[in-house]
């Protein structure tokens, strides 16, 4: 297991985000964690990013615990989070957006040939690559959003709901991309996502979160038959 | 020929108010905070290039002196004082306005301390070139081979300063932190490093405006001075004016409101001087309160 939560449990003041979640994800899987608003979703998300800080539990990551390391450092640890609402940067052009991606490498020969692959992988990026990243639309600042984390050549990707706000048609495009990368790049793969359906099609395993606890975990496949699962999230 | 001369001392004067006007910026877009006691580390920055003028004799020396100092003197109070207050002023009626009221005690240490230490001397620093004006077929003008300099020494530390934040890492740190300070650190940077570095710029840059400033006045320095109460107000204003968030804003601003006033002594009334800067100020607001440079919508989440 490549990475490993146990009982860990998150407030936000005096509310409790996250109560006592354990879960696992093996080296170079796609998980997709689905739930309904405030399952705690992003809260686990930042919370294994670094940004957010657990209460109590454990967290490991590829066998040592990472338990109160700030996110500037999770990175260098190959620890990439695509945050929600589209994480880039406005103001900054494309190219700048990608750069900093891969600042903390402070390898610029490096860095350019990682904005090369990203713009192999997304075409649509090296046309506007001068570009402001305001002047982008949805689907194509979620892929820099996206560029921008792989950029720092992760090996474990958490994506915040990339999905939010996108027409049908892109969004198909965006999941079938994480599933190529996750699969090319061997990376692990945590995707929270509201479109449940979208998620588990593509995903190895799911993991629903309910009121802040694990409900339930099992083949992404298994999920998407389960009568409840579909009762509950997939609307049908 | 009143023409020109009024255009280059109010050029002169902007270049100065521009760089003030920077330091304002630097720290605002770091860490969210007006920073009222900027003329008073400007204050003890140029006390540090007179110490170093006096001691080295030489004002090249003094002024990078004057800088460093400045500099390391901004970036203590940033880790001291106002990360303190950033993070222990989240919630409360008073979060968010906690380190701004800082910086003015901030201030009235700075100047009680100046007051203390170099209070009962002669403080004066003697620029590196005469200030007296050119004469051009037997007018002689204001403009000086001082003013020349000041004008050309802004000009230069803007073009470094803008190539540093356009063509580096470190630029893209800083700007990255200031507009998105997640994903800043989501990116590896480490944001509270840069908001100090933020700061020391912003040191630096206010620095050289004292010591400008008061080789272009009348070269004596004083705790209680009225040209660094003037710096800061102008400095402030031509933040204010460029949108408080711009680099390219604080120097337009600054430039606008050095020919404003400028032609406002001259063409209006010289008793204006304490009135027009706070007149284009209150007009500026009414008329365009974001500021020229300022972005309209509101930052996004």
């Amino acid at each position: 297991m490549s990475l490993n939560v146990s009982n860990l449990t998150v407030h936000h003041g005096a509310i409790c985000a996250i109560n006592q979640v354990s879960l696992a994800v093996p080296t170079g899987k796609l998980a997709a964690i689905i739930g309904s608003n405030g399952a705690g979703k992003t809260t686990l998300l930042r919370t294994l990013s670094g940004l957010n800080h657990p209460t109590h539990g454990e967290i490991s990551w590829e066998g040592q615990s990472i338990l109160g390391i700030k996110a500037e450092m999770l990175v260098r640890r190959g620890i990439s989070h695509v945050s929600e609402g589209k994480s880039v940067v406005p103001e900054l052009s494309v190219r700048e957006n990608l750069e900093l991606g891969a600042i903390w490498r402070r390898n610029n020969k490096e860095s350019k040939e990682s904005i090369d692959r990203v713009v192999t992988i997304f075409p649509r990026l090296g046309e506007r690559i001068e570009q402001r990243a305001d002047t982008l639309s949805g689907g194509e600042r979620q892929m820099l959003a996206i560029g921008r984390a792989i950029m720092s050549k992760p090996k474990l990707l958490l994506l915040d709901e990339p999905s939010l706000g996108l027409a049908p048609l892109v969004v198909e495009q965006i999941f079938q991309t994480i599933r190529d990368l996750a699969s090319s790049m061997n990376l692990t793969v945590l995707l929270v996502e509201q479109n449940a359906m979208g998620a588990l099609k593509i995903a190895d395993l799911g993991i629903v979160l309910n009121l802040g606890k694990v409900v339930a975990v099992n083949h992404a496949q298994a999920l998407i038959d389960d009568p409840a699962v579909r009762a509950a999230y997939l609307g049908y | 020929m009143d023409f020109l001369n009024t255009f280059l001392i109010g050029i002169t004067a902007g270049a100065i108010y521009a760089l003030m006007a920077i330091s304002m910026v630097l720290v605002w877009r770091s860490t969210r905070v007006v920073n009222f006691a900027q003329a008073g580390m400007a204050l003890l920055s140029t006390y540090f290039g007179f110490e170093a003028v006096s001691k080295l004799g030489s004002f090249w020396i003094a002024l990078p002196v004057a800088m460093v100092g400045g500099a390391l003197f901004a970036a203590l109070v940033e880790m001291i004082l106002i990360r303190l207050l950033v993070k222990h002023s989240s919630t409360g009626p008073i979060a968010g306005v906690a380190p701004i009221i800082a910086t003015l005690g901030l201030l009235g240490v700075i100047r009680a301390t100046a007051a203390m230490i170099w209070g009962g001397q002669d403080v004066r620093i003697v620029g590196p070139v005469s200030n007296d004006g050119y004469s051009i077929n037997g007018t002689t003008l204001v403009f000086s081979p001082l003013k020349l300099l000041i004008l050309v020494t802004v000009l230069v530390l803007m073009l470094i300063l803008s190539l540093v934040f356009q063509k580096t890492n470190i630029g893209l740190a800083l700007r990255a932190s200031a507009y998105a300070p997640e994903i800043a650190k989501l990116s590896g940077i480490k944001v509270d490093w840069v908001r100090t570095l933020g700061w020391a710029l912003a040191g630096a840059a206010g620095a050289v405006a004292g010591m400008f400033q008061t080789v272009n006045g009348n070269g004596t320095l004083s705790p209680d001075s009225i040209e660094f109460s003037l710096l800061l107000v102008s400095g402030f204003i031509a933040a204010v004016i460029g949108g408080l968030d711009s680099l390219i804003g604080a120097v337009i601003g600054g430039l606008v409101l050095g020919l404003m006033i400028s032609f406002v002594l001259m063409y209006v009334s010289s008793g204006l001087f304490f009135i027009a800067p706070f007149v284009i100020l209150l007009t500026v607001l009414f008329v365009r309160p974001q500021g020229i440079f300022g972005a309209k919508a509101a930052r996004r989440a």
